[in-house]
């Protein structure tokens, strides 16, 4: 196993069996040591102290199965030809099919826009698809608020949900202490959410990358323990209930006089409300979207990717780092103190075991492997992960630990994210020729 | 002052260990310049090993003293064989194919071998917290003082002994084999300059892969450690301690193998006080607060080299 799979030193067609067979003696023993010492293996209480549950026959399996897939790589996969790959396709057809994905990369956002705006009326959508559409929405719009910050400006931020607390603990505590409305909340848990980007940026955006993330991992941890600790303000472990919901312009979702249903004259139906959220939700993500678009294009986007690219070069060039830099932070946070404003007023609950680091790793992981910077791969991804969350959600224990190993796997197969290139903002000269080149494989900003 | 030596004592305790795991954090950035985010993992996960071994070999706090120096010893070299196999495998599995990709990649896989192991361990071993009884008991009394409030005497315990003397070993031998013998050599140089120390000959993939074995190996030192010192463990422990050994590198000056016991002595020190003469609820919050104030005014550490940027 050690040198074996390098590409210089793989096999022709036909197998070398010595060579095989002592790579399979490797991989069983590496298989041994790590599962058989975890699973063979198990601590139990006991009477007086601990004791040892044995399960050979289940890590025999495992391991097995470790071997046999590694055997059937070697057979499948290993035993071609070195320089043939098995999926290369002639360079016409590779074009053509550029051409095409191009063609469905330009549709593909306002084909999606289309569906999300119809998608509460069409005749399957029930409730639980509605919520779990809510959610994957919030998290586009936590990816598109942290992709200003991972992706446009390069820096590396793992403590971004300190920002959606803050958003959400903001809209609560101030509805509970001045019963502020929702309309009044979202734009102060937003500021406030800047500020606190600010706050932390100004003295750490000096750092190089990965310090900036070990610090902003800090940070929000520091955001957690603090919401956990101080009990009299913040409810502590038992969080805060009883959060208003947002009213339709002053119109509550309610039974009866004055509510929504009866303003208009419908039926009073429970699900006003989710369709409420569904578009508000919306709203605030495509917001998102348009305010980065738009800030891509003015000189303090611009300034972002310069800094992404090179930041030496950048400082050499008389850009002030440090306020490009707390700028995307401050407006990466602001929007992620919407969604916070959004998730307490949808949740009408919210208690600090929401913000904890593993909520980060997935928006940097949804950022990341959508690819960093494209806005199209954000959705995909969201898609992708909240989906499959949802659709792993019988298998309970099981379910991060499929989401870990898919973040490894996908990052290993596309190290770039699902949709790896970019539309550059600006061109010197010759824009058709680099734009065609770049949205290969799908639209790209 | 008795109250201050207690915990300067229990103080240096933590901090060996969190150095132990510090120094895993800091030879890998050192080398390939990335947060090995799964090593306070591989942490946890020897933790379980150690456990396991204990529990199997029946090693109890009335096994006679020579017995339990060997079952301990047997303990440490089992959970640290299985460690660096852990790290030998994510490092070949899960960071070689993306060397030479864009930086973001491999930490990003390293967080989904961390969620992978947590949770994998969660799934085997089960989710709720394992305790062990003591195995090593008693203590010395250094001094005592009576006053009104009463006796209260500074102590310090075998176990306390134990993880300091071992920790003082292993960063000796260490320290030996990064300076004298030709693995450490090469790791300087892959350190220095990964290209050319390819080019003069140096099997840069094995160095690496030799580095992320270290760590683990000593990572599963400190594991055993923290089982026998709080005889409580979780899937869970292997994040914090992960996270305060990678501030500790980064305090240390990252890089640097004294820097990293010095930065894990200074975060357990913290720690230590802050729980003791402030709020136990805010000693993270302390450590946290500590690395960010170092780093600003002191990007390179307490013993690290100032970087030279280039373009």
């Amino acid at each position: 196993m050690t040198d074996s799979t390098n590409s210089d030193s793989r096999p022709g067609r036909h197998l070398d069996f010595g060579k095989v067979a002592k790579d399979l003696i490797v991989t069983a023993l590496i298989a041994t040591a790590i599962f058989g010492s975890t699973i063979a293996f198990r601590t139990v209480s006991a009477a007086g102290g601990l004791r040892l549950e044995v399960r050979y026959d289940l890590a025999f399996y495992v391991i097995a199965v470790v071997v046999i897939g590694r055997l059937l790589l070697w057979l499948f996969i290993w035993s071609k030809p070195p320089g043939t790959s098995a999926v290369e396709m002639p360079v016409s057809i590779k074009s053509g099919l550029a051409k095409v994905t191009a063609k469905v990369g330009k549709g593909f956002g306002p084909t999606m826009l289309m569906f999300a705006l119809v998608f509460p009326f069409l005749p399957f959508t029930d409730r639980y698809l509605l919520d779990l559409s809510i959610l994957i929405l919030t998290y586009v719009m936590l990816g598109w608020g942290l992709n200003i910050v991972v992706g446009l400006a390069g820096l590396l931020d793992l403590g971004y949900v300190a920002f959606y607390a803050i958003g959400a603990y903001s809209y609560a505590l101030l509805a509970q202490y001045f019963g502020f409305s929702f309309w009044m909340c979202l734009p102060l848990a937003g500021i406030l959410a800047a500020f606190w980007g600010i706050i932390l940026g100004f003295p750490v955006l000096r750092l190089r990358g990965d310090y900036l993330a070990i610090v902003t991992l800090a940070f929000g941890e520091i955001i957690r323990i603090v919401l956990l600790n101080w009990y009299q303000f913040t409810g502590g472990p038992d969080g805060l209930s009883g959060i208003p919901r947002p009213s339709f312009f002053g119109l509550p979702f309610s039974r009866g006089e004055g509510g929504f249903s009866d303003f208009f004259g419908f039926d009073y139906s429970s699900m006003h409300r989710i369709i409420f959220m569904y578009f508000l939700i919306l709203a605030l993500a495509l917001l998102t979207n348009f305010v980065t678009n738009r800030l891509r294009r003015l000189p303090i986007g611009r300034a972002w990717e310069a800094l992404r690219e090179d930041e030496i070069a950048c400082r050499s060039l008389g850009l002030n780092t440090t306020s490009v830099k707390l700028t995307a932070f401050a407006i990466g946070g602001m929007f992620a103190g919407f969604a916070g404003s959004f998730f307490a007023t949808r949740q009408g609950f919210i208690s600090p075991e929401s913000f904890t680091f593993i909520e980060s790793a997935l928006i940097l992981a949804i950022v990341v492997l959508g690819g960093m910077g494209s806005q199209v791969g954000v959705v995909i991804a969201s898609i992708a992960m909240i989906g499959g969350f949802e659709v792993f959600r019988e298998a309970e224990q099981f379910r991060m630990l499929i989401f870990g190993l898919a973040m490894v796997v996908i990052m290993i197969w596309r190290p770039r994210g699902l949709i790896s290139t970019r539309i550059p903002s600006i061109f010197l000269k010759e824009k058709k020729a680099v734009s065609a080149d770049m949205v290969a494989q799908g639209e790209g900003h | 002052m008795e109250y201050f030596l207690q915990q300067l004592i229990n103080g240096i305790t933590l901090g060996s260990i969190y150095g132990l795991i510090a120094i895993g954090y800091t030879m890998v950035y050192g080398i390939i310049g990335m947060i090995n985010f799964a090593h306070g993992d591989i942490f946890m996960v020897s933790s379980f090993i150690a456990l396991i071994v204990i529990t199997a070999l029946g090693l109890t706090i009335s096994t006679g003293l020579g017995l339990t120096i060997l079952a301990l010893i047997l303990v440490l070299v089992t959970a640290m064989v299985i460690a660096s196999v852990y790290g030998w495998t994510t490092e070949r599995l899960a960071y070689r194919p993306l060397r030479g990709s864009f930086r973001l990649a491999p930490l990003i896989t390293a967080i989904g071998i961390s969620i992978v192991l947590q949770n994998y361990i969660q799934i085997t071993q089960g989710a709720r917290v394992k305790p062990l009884q003591p195995i090593i008991a008693d203590g010395y009394t250094i001094m005592t003082r009576v006053d009104a409030n009463g006796e209260f005497a500074v102590q310090i315990s075998n176990m306390q002994i134990l993880i300091i003397v071992v920790t003082i070993i292993l960063m000796t031998i260490f320290s030996l084999i990064i300076a004298k013998t030709s693995l450490g050599r090469a790791q300087r140089a892959c350190e220095q300059d990964r290209k050319m120390a390819s080019l003069l000959g140096i099997n840069v993939d094995r160095t690496i892969s030799m580095t992320f074995v270290m760590g683990a190996a000593l990572a599963a030192v400190a594991g055993l450690m923290f089982l026998l010192y709080y005889g409580v463990i979780d899937f869970f422990i292997g994040f914090v301690a992960g996270v305060k050994a990678f501030t500790a590198a980064v305090l240390g000056g990252i890089g640097s193998l004294p820097g990293a016991m010095l930065g894990g002595l200074v975060i357990g020190l913290i720690e230590t006080f802050w729980s003791a003469y402030f709020s136990i609820e805010y000693k993270d919050v302390a450590a946290f607060s500590m690395l960010a104030i170092v780093l600003i005014f002191l990007p390179q550490g307490l013993l690290g080299k100032p970087e030279v940027e280039k373009v």
